[in-house]
């Protein structure tokens, strides 16, 4: 069974993003069939998973929001904000107890608690008023009172359980909806001799209390509808007044719960204040955050296999190609051999390909948590924000996936806190009431950019300068770029909120976020114009196990350089070098002034061909938003590489973001170019002239 | 040279409930390790030169698709250095440090023998004072005439290897 384990988990987080999604795509007063049962449907998948696998507690409350869901959909209910709220709410509690279900966490069964009472709460609350007094409304609304509970009849044919069918589930799932008796009725039972262990001779009659719908009972007979004699009869109260069928239906959906999850004791009479609930959600939301689960499988789309399942054989037609060649190989026959080998490298290259889009998955795995995000905190904050995403289907690879959510969360976070205005603020400057946040995913060149805009107050260079001096990060004197101004709130310790509040504002954070994305191979750079807003550009590479690299040779030593960090690579003419302060190099490249990196001096390599500058080549690269050009003897050739941990068996080096195996079998290792701008920058006799733009 | 090593270790593979240590020879004097501990023995080679590294670590090499630094033992424990001729062996190990398993090759200037002895065998390091870096030994054992010390080989790697510190230099 455990083996199932894993899908129905999988499984039961997927819809419990549809669940929210359709929740956050739901308006008050408007009833969207569409929309609900979708999320009915998850719903009650969730359900019937969990109660397959025996976690009857997630059962309980599942049903609950599904009881609340289904008389939404029927018209029953008016879909009102607070419902809204509490089923999104629940969503969560769902989520956490999913995921302690499946061993990765603890489980607050006070929030469970007491978010199971809050969902009852909405079922009573609202039971007793009608969607506006339209007929059928109160029509199945009195229906829906009058009857207390259920007498069924159910006797299944003997071949019942032949189909695969078991009674005993049925009876299981009848009795999660509600009070039950059952009486079983043996009259059929043959005698030991004629007994066929396969055929079903019981039958039962059945009494079923509580509000349990019609919908419910039938669904829970779908399965078996032609292999059984079933009669279901309702049972009606003595005539009760309307507001008082209320309360034993409430009593008897509590108790209904109760008995399902075996709870020790009763939900306590009082309801937490709002206060209290507001600090439960948040602790849930950052579990979640913390516990976004990585899983471990993948779910692939079966072209992706197909095709590489096509290049596999295409690859075994060329292997066997080559081997009778070999077998008989004489001269004449070299241009078949090289033909052969051409193709197998074409298959070889497309197979890894192929075996790298495997790895990819949409960014919406990491979007789709961002409509729940700004919903929350924009309420929170009391700003009108509307958030605009596109390219959700752009692939990434899946460590990616993993590993920038927190950052993309962190930077949402802060566009919606620092970057949106109040709605009066943005009226009294003139623009919309409601802010807008965009989040953008497209492929350029070999990276994959993220954007993160908004149309909020944009970065205030002035104050990030003086709060960066008031910090001792800058001195008074010095002359700073806007860009370089902007870049200082990724140092560490900087915040420029006037006051910490709960969504950002400690200055713990933007480092974190650079690091993290530095770790990915990515940089991050800040597009602003005050009053207009601000853009933050995050650009990762497509995959992190392959890398286009540049191979460069100093000395006897190889290095690799990545392609996607390169600008270009030039000779310089001697004319063009400016010496600064007699010591660290500069040369122009168009209207730049660019520094000059001798790798052999960052390295400490020996043996260095180009001791003068004309001897050499500048590779001119970009990382972390500024540009150098770095000295070396040679350019070799590009070649993909992969990428090899250092890390794993020795440690960081500075400078260096890992290694790499050659054809011939030896190490070359991959130059971190923002690692290499960081290490001049140490050695005072290499200052660096900061660029002048 | 590397050859009879290789079936010393896989004969003593079958005798477990002994301890049994790879010796080899560092400037006269003889060390072990738990051979348990030993991947591989093979000859030197040139490998990538780490930048701004200890001038112990000489590189890293490609241990079948992985990458292993490779150690200068004599540097790293404190003894003068020599060139590296035909018989220089470099012996992979694998150490468990703080962070998890990692493998290492430690470069010595030959293997010699596989050790096989009790436990009850080994002694213990005696206090040299301050005249002798005693960190990496945890015991010694007599074998024969000669006296071999046992290497603790989770200690040869670096505690953190953020060694930027001690720049080689280019000199």
């Amino acid at each position: 069974m455990s083996q199932f384990h894993q899908v129905f988990f999988e499984e039961s987080f997927e819809g419990l993003e549809v669940m929210e999604s359709g929740l956050l795509n739901m308006d008050p007063g408007e009833v969207d069939a569409e929309q609900i049962n979708a999320i009915f449907r998850a719903a009650h998948s969730i359900k019937g998973g969990s109660g397959t696998f025996g976690f009857s507690d997630i059962a309980a409350f599942t049903h609950i929001m599904e009881t609340l869901l289904d008389e939404m959909r029927d018209g029953r209910r008016l879909v009102t904000d607070r419902a809204l709220e509490v089923l999104l709410r629940s969503v969560d509690v769902l989520r956490e107890m999913l995921t302690a279900a499946s061993g990765k966490g603890d489980l607050d069964e006070e929030s469970v608690k007491a978010q199971m009472q809050e969902l009852e709460a909405v079922l009573n609350d609202h039971v007793g008023e009608p969607a506006s007094g339209s007929d059928i409304d109160a029509g199945s609304n009195a229906t829906l009172h009058e009857v207390i509970g259920w007498h069924l009849v159910f006797r299944p044919l003997p071949r019942m359980m032949q189909t695969g069918n078991d009674p005993l589930r049925i009876l299981r799932e009848l009795a999660s909806l509600g009070d039950m008796e059952v009486e079983c009725d043996v009259s059929l039972l043959p005698g030991f001799a004629q007994f066929d262990p396969e055929e079903c001779y019981l039958s039962w009659n059945i009494h079923l209390n509580g509000g349990v719908d019609r919908v419910q009972i039938d669904e829970v007979f779908d399965w078996v509808e032609d292999d059984c004699d079933l009669a279901v009869m309702p049972l009606h109260a003595d005539a009760p007044e309307l507001s008082e069928a209320d309360n034993p239906t409430k009593k008897i959906i509590g108790d209904s719960a109760l008995n399902v999850t075996e709870a020790e004791e009763p939900y306590g009479p009082d309801r937490r204040k709002s206060g209290d609930r507001r600090k439960g959600d948040r602790r849930v939301e950052q579990r979640r955050a913390s516990a976004a689960p990585p899983s471990n499988s993948i779910r692939v789309d079966i072209t992706k296999i197909d095709t590489l399942i096509n290049m596999v054989g295409e690859l075994v037609i060329t292997q066997s190609m080559l081997s009778m060649l070999g077998e008989n190989f004489h001269i004449g026959q070299v241009d078949r051999l090289q033909e052969g080998l051409a193709q197998l490298e074409r298959h070889t290259r497309e197979m890894q390909e192929s075996v790298m889009q495997i790895r990819m998955l949409p960014i919406s795995f990491t979007f789709s948590r961002f409509p729940r995000l700004v919903h929350d905190l924009s309420t929170q904050l009391g700003k009108k924000i509307e958030l605009r995403m596109s390219g959700e289907n752009t692939e990434v690879d899946k460590t990616v996936i993993e590993k920038i959510g927190d950052p993309l969360v962190h930077l949402v976070r802060n566009s919606l806190d620092h970057g949106i205005e109040m709605p009066d603020q943005r009226i009294a400057a003139g623009k919309p009431e409601t802010g807008v946040v965009e989040l953008n995913a497209f492929h350029n060149g070999g990276s994959i950019v993220i954007e993160i805009r908004d149309d909020g107050r944009g970065l205030d260079a002035d104050r990030i300068r003086r709060k960066a001096i008031e910090k001792g990060l800058i001195e008074e004197s010095d002359k700073m770029s806007d860009q370089q101004i902007y870049e200082l709130i990724f140092q560490a310790g900087f915040s420029t909120a006037d006051k910490v509040n709960d969504v950002s504002g400690r200055g713990v954070g933007m480092d974190v976020v650079r690091r993290n994305i530095n770790e990915l191979g990515g940089n991050i750079e800040i597009e602003s114009e005050l009053g207009r807003g601000s853009a933050i550009i995050i650009r990762l590479p497509l995959t992190l196990a392959i890398l286009d690299g540049q191979i460069i040779s100093v000395g006897d030593e190889i290095y690799i350089v990545p392609l996607i960090s390169i600008i270009e690579s030039l000779q310089v003419h001697p004319d063009s070098i400016n010496l600064v302060a007699g010591r660290g190099e500069a040369f122009k490249l168009r209207d730049e002034y660019l520094p000059i990196v001798r790798l052999h001096e960052v390295f400490g390599i020996e043996g260095y061909r180009a001791q003068d500058l004309k001897d050499g080549l500048l590779v001119v690269v970009e990382g972390d938003g500024r540009r150098c050009g770095i000295l070396v003897d040679d350019l070799i050739g590009q070649q993909q590489v992969v990428i090899k941990s250092l890390e794993a068996n020795y440690g960081r080096v500075e400078g260096v973001s890992g290694a790499t195996i050659l054809g011939d079998g030896s190490v070359a290792l991959i130059l971190d170019i923002p690692g290499i701008m960081r290490l001049t920058n140490q050695s005072p006799e290499l200052q660096l002239v900061k660029r002048t733009a | 040279m590397q050859k009879e090593p290789r079936q010393a270790v896989a004969e003593s593979v079958t005798d477990r409930c002994r301890n049994e240590f790879l010796t080899f020879s560092l400037g006269g004097e003889d060390y072990g390790v738990d051979i348990l501990r030993v991947q591989e023995i093979r000859g030197w080679e040139a490998v990538t030169r780490i930048p701004n590294s200890p001038l112990y670590v000489k590189g890293v090499l490609n241990l079948r698709g992985t990458i292993v630094p490779v150690f200068d033992l004599r540097l790293r424990i404190g003894m003068p250095g020599r060139e590296y001729t035909k018989g220089t062996v470099v012996v992979v190990l694998r150490i468990v440090g703080s962070d998890g398993e990692k493998n290492i090759g430690i470069v010595v200037d030959g293997v010699s023998d596989v050790l096989n002895m009790d436990a009850a065998e080994i002694q213990r390091v005696p206090d040299f004072g301050s005249r002798l870096n005693t960190e990496f030994i945890v015991g010694m054992v007599s074998a024969g005439k000669k006296m071999v010390m046992l290497l603790d080989v989770d200690r040869l790697a670096p505690d953190t290897i953020h060694v930027q510190k001690q720049r080689v230099g280019a000199a």
